[in-house]
Order: C-alpha cells, then structure tokens, then sequence
C-alpha cells in the first residue's frame, strides 16, 4: 500500500497505463451522471472545479514545490485571469474576444504580473516573501471591487472619469463562452445546436482540455533545465547562484509560469461560471491550493494531480453536500456544516505533518533514491 | 607565466571586523595555490569576496584583465571561476547526475518553450550533458552513484560530487576550500593525487584553502599564512615552513621562544 501511494504510476506501465488513462477520462461523465441520479448530489460539476483547482495548484506547485518560494497569495494570478477574461468577453466593454484567443491572452497577462509582482519582492526570502505575496493576495480582490467607478486625474487634469471597468462587487457578467458557430454553419446543424451554455459535461472535457495542457507543461518543465534549476534554488540558493543559476531569473520564471496556469484556468473557470466576482478569489483559495500543494507532495506533479482531484472533490462533494446533507437533516437543523471545512483540513495538514510530512504522493527521487550512509559520513561534517 | 587572478589591495570589513586586511595575491595560471592560517583568518572570506559573494569593501579582484568586484556569483562561474565549500553545500534531493546538470546550466540554451516542446536540438543538448554529466561522474570516481540522491551519498562521494559539479561550470579557475576537511589519510592522499590530476589533465589553476599541513606542503606551487586578515608570509611550501612568523602565528610567541632555546 506504501508502494502504491509512494508511485502511483507504477501500477500500470507503459501505453496499456495511458489507453486506461483515456478510458477512464472520457467514461467518468457518464458515471458521474448516473450517480448523480442515484445521490442527488452534484458531482460532475464538482469534478469541473476540483480540476480547475488541479490546473491552478499545477501551477502554485512549480512556485513552491520545484522553487521553493512560499507564495500566499497565489489567488491574485486567478484573478487576474479570471478578470482578463471578464473584460476582454463582458459585451459591456464591446470587445467580445472570442473564448479560444482570449484564454492565451489571460494567461499571458497573468504571467506578466507574475514578473511585475515578483521583480521587486523576489529578493526577499522565506517568510518575508510570504508576508509580501499575502498582501498581494489581498490587494488585487480589493482593487477589483473598488474599479467599478473609478476617475484618473493626472496634475489637476481628468483623465478618466467614473469608468467601470470591473462592476465593483456586483462582479462581471455574462461572459464569454466558446463558440462553435462555425462547426455548426460546417455541418449545416440549426443554429445554436452547438450552443454550450452550462453544460457540464461539455465543460468537463473544456477542463479537461486545459488541465491537459498544464500538466504536460508542468511535466516537461520538471524535467528539463529550467526545471532543474528551480529545484537547484528550491535546495540551496547560495550554491546555485555560485553554479552559475541566476536565482532572481530562476525565480521570476517560476512566478511568471505559475501564474500563467493560474491565468488560463481562471479564464477558463469564468467562462464557465459565466460570472465573476470578487469574492472568488478570497485569501481563503490560495490557503486551499496550498493545502493541495502539500497534503499532496510538493514538487510532486502527478501527487497534485491526484491530491487535487481527491481534495477538492471531497471538499465539493462531501463536505459541500453529503456532510450538510446527513447533519442538517435531523440531528443538527440550524448548525452550519460547512464552517467545519476548515476544521477538515486543518486536522488532515497536522496528521501528514506528523505521519508524512512530504505529502501522501511525494516526488519520486526524494523517496527512493536512497542508500544508507555509510559510517565515514557521521563523522568530521564540519561547520563553517 | 601568465597572471589568471590578481586581488590588489583587497578588504573586506564586517562593521568593525576587518576579515580581510589590504590582501594582495596573484594566481598564475596552472598552478596550485594554498592559502593556510589559523581559524578565523579570514580565508573563507577571501574566497567570498573572489567568488563575488561578497564586493570587497575596498580594492578590486582582477580576472583575466578584468575587474570582476562587484559582479554576483553566478556572473563569475560564467566566465571560469568555480568553487567549493567549507561545509559541504549539495543540492540535496538532488541525484548526483542533476548536481552536475546544474553546474552545465550556464552553458546551456534551452528556454522555457525549448524545454516544453523539446525540439530536436533541446533533445540532443540535453542527451549530450547527460552523457557529460556521466563522464564527470566516472571522473571523480562516482561511477554507479549516477542515480543517487546527493544526501545519500557518504561523506567523501559528497566531496567529490561537489568537484565534479564545479568542474561541469568548465573553470579555468578552482576554489577548494578545505577539500580534505573530516577525510582519513588514505581518502586524503587520494585527494592530493586527485588535485594534482586536476591541475595536469584540465590546465586548471587552483587556489586551496587547507588545514592539513602535509596536503599543503605536498602539492602547492605557492603557499600563502594569513593571520588576522593580513598576508604574514608566502612563497614556496619550505620557504614558508621555515618563516618564524608563521610559526608565531600557528603556535604563539612563547613557543617560538621556546624553539629557539
Ligand atoms: N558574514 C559574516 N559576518 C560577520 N563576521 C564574519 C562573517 N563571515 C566571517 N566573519 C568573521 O570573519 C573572520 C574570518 O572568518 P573566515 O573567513 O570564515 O575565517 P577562516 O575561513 O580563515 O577560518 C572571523 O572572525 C569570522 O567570525
Ligand atoms: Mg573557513
């Protein structure tokens, strides 16, 4: 079982691990539905944000699993893709940008504030970066609400008057979705035969589509020169930088990447809530991704994949639903359920801590790449 | 012969501690170059300030016609200075083969889409340090180790892991300091042997900070006594040995006048 947990991909090997992969994925919505009908729970939706949360925590898992840096702000990335979106597809702003280009924006936006975010703070370390990335965390919902009237003067003169360009707390909507008019004009279907609206199982594969495209990224960064380097810092960031690692270019990378997951599937996200507002991106998502982050594995990219999937839907399902659903009934009417959730996880991060304290599916070479140390190494370490 | 490294004047202060006293020292090229002296000299600071660790409070370092006070780390190993620690300093969940990958990073190109998409030539630049990545390995005696994660290793392979990733940067100048430090005397002979095959087969200057006097005297071109900051004596290995200062310094005054009786 230890094994198991340690490797999950050592249960199947090779393309047979990949044609189960495909199976699996593309049967689920259907499964789902079937549950739903029997539980009345809402499941397939559910699963939809659990991998948006996958797609994001991909993303917080290269800052602070392969670098090092401890971000807890992470939210704010979100945001800014969510918020890109909103203006780029809310019709008020008569832009419209079609769903298919302006997610590839969102998350180009989001990885220059990555840059800009962190060029001045990077050269902070540890718990100062923390503090830093926090307070950022918690401006960008601020500045969301309070840009739904704003006015620029510059030197006496207005530039902008009471523009809104977010909707303050009312938040943005509708928003944009994908279009695919085209197939239908292609295929001579009616109008609006394609039309996606909310359909949750089309967003499940939209979702799935993109949770695809950060994990294969994700996958090949970890493996590769940049990749290497984030973990060189993330180990010692003195003795990269004397191996020729730029630390502060390293670390921007980091940041700009991160974000630039987190923008697309924020982007991504909006569409499909086909609603945005500032509460969205509480302080309260970036501690949860964290917790995904780390229950998980840090540095661990199919640990957070399945970490992601597990916590996030158990939060959805069954602390969302099935735990109101069993108290609220009887034995506690008035009592809300959901103020526990946090109980939950706090309790879930001291017992790993405790019992596992590199996360339920830690990165393969920390576990075992092991030989016992033999006796010269206890002795003569020096210190400096 | 050729002057690789100059320091002209060196300093470095912390607040009122002056570490490093108006050092002057030259390297030349493809020799091997010790700086000893008692704890707390200041030469562990002196290797900070040419590694560009530290910016030398006053004075400038000269590499290759090139004042580099001033520049950070990483610009140093650019242009051929590497080094190790005192303390052994291992990326440490790190394989071996990954500790030296890193010391090639400088050299090589891949970006952040080259190493997405992996092109054809990402591909091979990365198969090719690999292989070299290898090859530093089974150099530095660390064959069969490739895999390993570098904390697993045993304290000597440390030592050796922390070379073959210096030498990966592709120095023309190498810092080592205290190479020996916690070794047996057989692990510390085969380290002599191994600098002197360092300085031979890769036309490497190395500058070595060193407390184990028989290592000294046994392969150093030059030797340097720093006390208290300050240059005390220098020149060849028996040259120095000879020095009464430096035996002042290492064992006291009164020794000294007791040697002399
Ligand atoms: N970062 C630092 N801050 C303050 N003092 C330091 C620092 N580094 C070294 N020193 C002091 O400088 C002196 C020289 O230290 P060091 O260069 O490590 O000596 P050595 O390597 O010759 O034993 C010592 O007195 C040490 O305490
Ligand atoms: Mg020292």
């Amino acid at each position: 079982m230890r094994d198991i947990l340690a490797h999950p991909r050592s249960m199947f090997s090779g393309q047979l691990r990949w044609v189960l992969i495909a199976i699996f994925v593309v049967l689920a919505p259907l499964a789902m539905k079937e549950l739903e009908l029997l539980t009345n729970f809402g499941l397939i939706t559910q699963v939809n944000r659990a991998l948006i949360f996958v797609a994001l925590a991909q993303g917080l898992n290269i800052v602070v699993g392969l670098a090092g840096l401890l971000d807890l702000g992470y939210a704010a990335f979100f945001a800014i893709g969510a918020y890109t979106f909103g203006l780029l597809t809310w019709p008020t702003h008569d832009i419209e940008m079609s769903f298919f280009l302006a997610i590839w924006i969102c998350a180009l936006v989001a990885a220059v504030f990555g840059i800009i975010i962190g060029a001045p703070t990077l050269r902070l370390r540890g718990d100062y970066l923390a503090i830093v990335t926090l307070a950022f965390g918690e401006i960008i919902p601020a500045l969301v609400r309070n840009l739904g009237d704003f006015t620029l003067t510059f030197r006496g003169r207005v530039l902008i008057e009471d523009y809104n360009l977010t909707n303050g707390s009312q938040g943005l909507t509708p928003l944009g979705r994908p279009d695919f008019s085209f197939l239908e004009n292609l295929f001579g279907l009616d109008e609006g035969a394609l039309n996606v609206g909310v359909n949750p199982t089309f967003w499940y594969f939209a979702i799935v589509i993109t949770s695809m495209i950060v994990l294969f990224s994700a996958i090949r960064l970890n493996n590769s020169r940049l990749g290497r380097a984030w973990k060189a810092i993330r180990e010692d960031e003195t003795a990269a930088d004397f191996m020729g690692v730029d630390p502060i270019r390293t670390k921007l990378a980091a940041f700009a990447i991160g974000a630039s997951f987190s923008g697309l599937a924020g982007a991504v996200y909006a569409s499909m809530l086909g609603a945005i507002f500032p509460e969205l991106f509480k302080f309260q998502v970036s501690i949860f991704l964290l917790i995904i982050v780390v229950l998980s594995g840090r540095g661990s990219i199919w640990g957070v994949l399945i970490g992601g999937i597990i916590i996030a839907t158990f939060d959805g399902v069954f602390l969302a639903q099935v735990l109101p659903d069993i108290f609220n009934g009887e034995v506690l009417p008035e009592y809300d359920v959901q103020s526990l959730r946090w109980v939950f996880f706090g309790i879930g991060l001291i017992v790993i801590m405790i019992f596992r304290p590199q996360g339920l599916f830690p990165p393969k070479s920390i576990e075992t790449k092991i030989v016992p140390p033999t006796v010269e190494s206890a002795e003569g370490v020096q210190n400096s | 012969m050729s002057i690789i490294l100059e320091a002209q004047g060196v300093s470095k202060a912390f607040g009122r501690l002056v570490a490093v006293d108006t050092l002057d020292y030259t390297i030349e090229a493809n020799s091997i170059n010790s700086i000893i002296g008692p704890n707390g000299a200041g030469k562990t600071t002196f290797f900070n300030v040419v590694t560009g660790y530290y910016k030398p409070t006053t004075g400038k370092v000269v590499f290759n016609q090139r004042n580099i006070s001033g520049s950070r780390p990483n610009q140093l190993t650019r242009i051929g200075i590497a080094r190790t620690f005192q303390t052994i300093r291992l990326f440490n969940n790190l394989t071996a083969r990954e500790n030296v990958l890193i010391g090639m990073h400088h050299r090589l190109k891949s970006g952040v889409f080259g190493d997405i998409f992996r092109p054809p030539a990402v591909r091979r630049e990365e198969a090719k340090a690999h292989e070299e990545a290898g090859q530093l390995l089974d150099y530095v005696g660390l064959k069969g180790y490739e895999e390993h994660a570098a904390k697993s290793l045993p304290y000597g392979h440390q030592r050796r892991l922390e070379i073959a990733r210096a030498l990966a940067t592709q120095p023309q100048l190498l810092l080592l300091d205290e190479p020996t430090a916690g070794m047996n005397p057989n692990e510390t002979q085969d380290m002599i042997l191994f600098i002197r095959k360092l300085r031979d087969e890769r036309n490497l200057s190395i500058l070595l900070i060193e407390h184990d006097m028989k290592v000294v005297m046994t392969i150093s071109d030059k030797v340097t006594v720093l006390d208290y900051g300050k240059k005390i004596s220098e020149g060849q290995p028996d040259e120095v040995q000879k020095d009464e200062r430096v035996i002042e310094a290492y064992l006291g005054r009164r020794a000294l006048e007791m040697l002399k009786k």
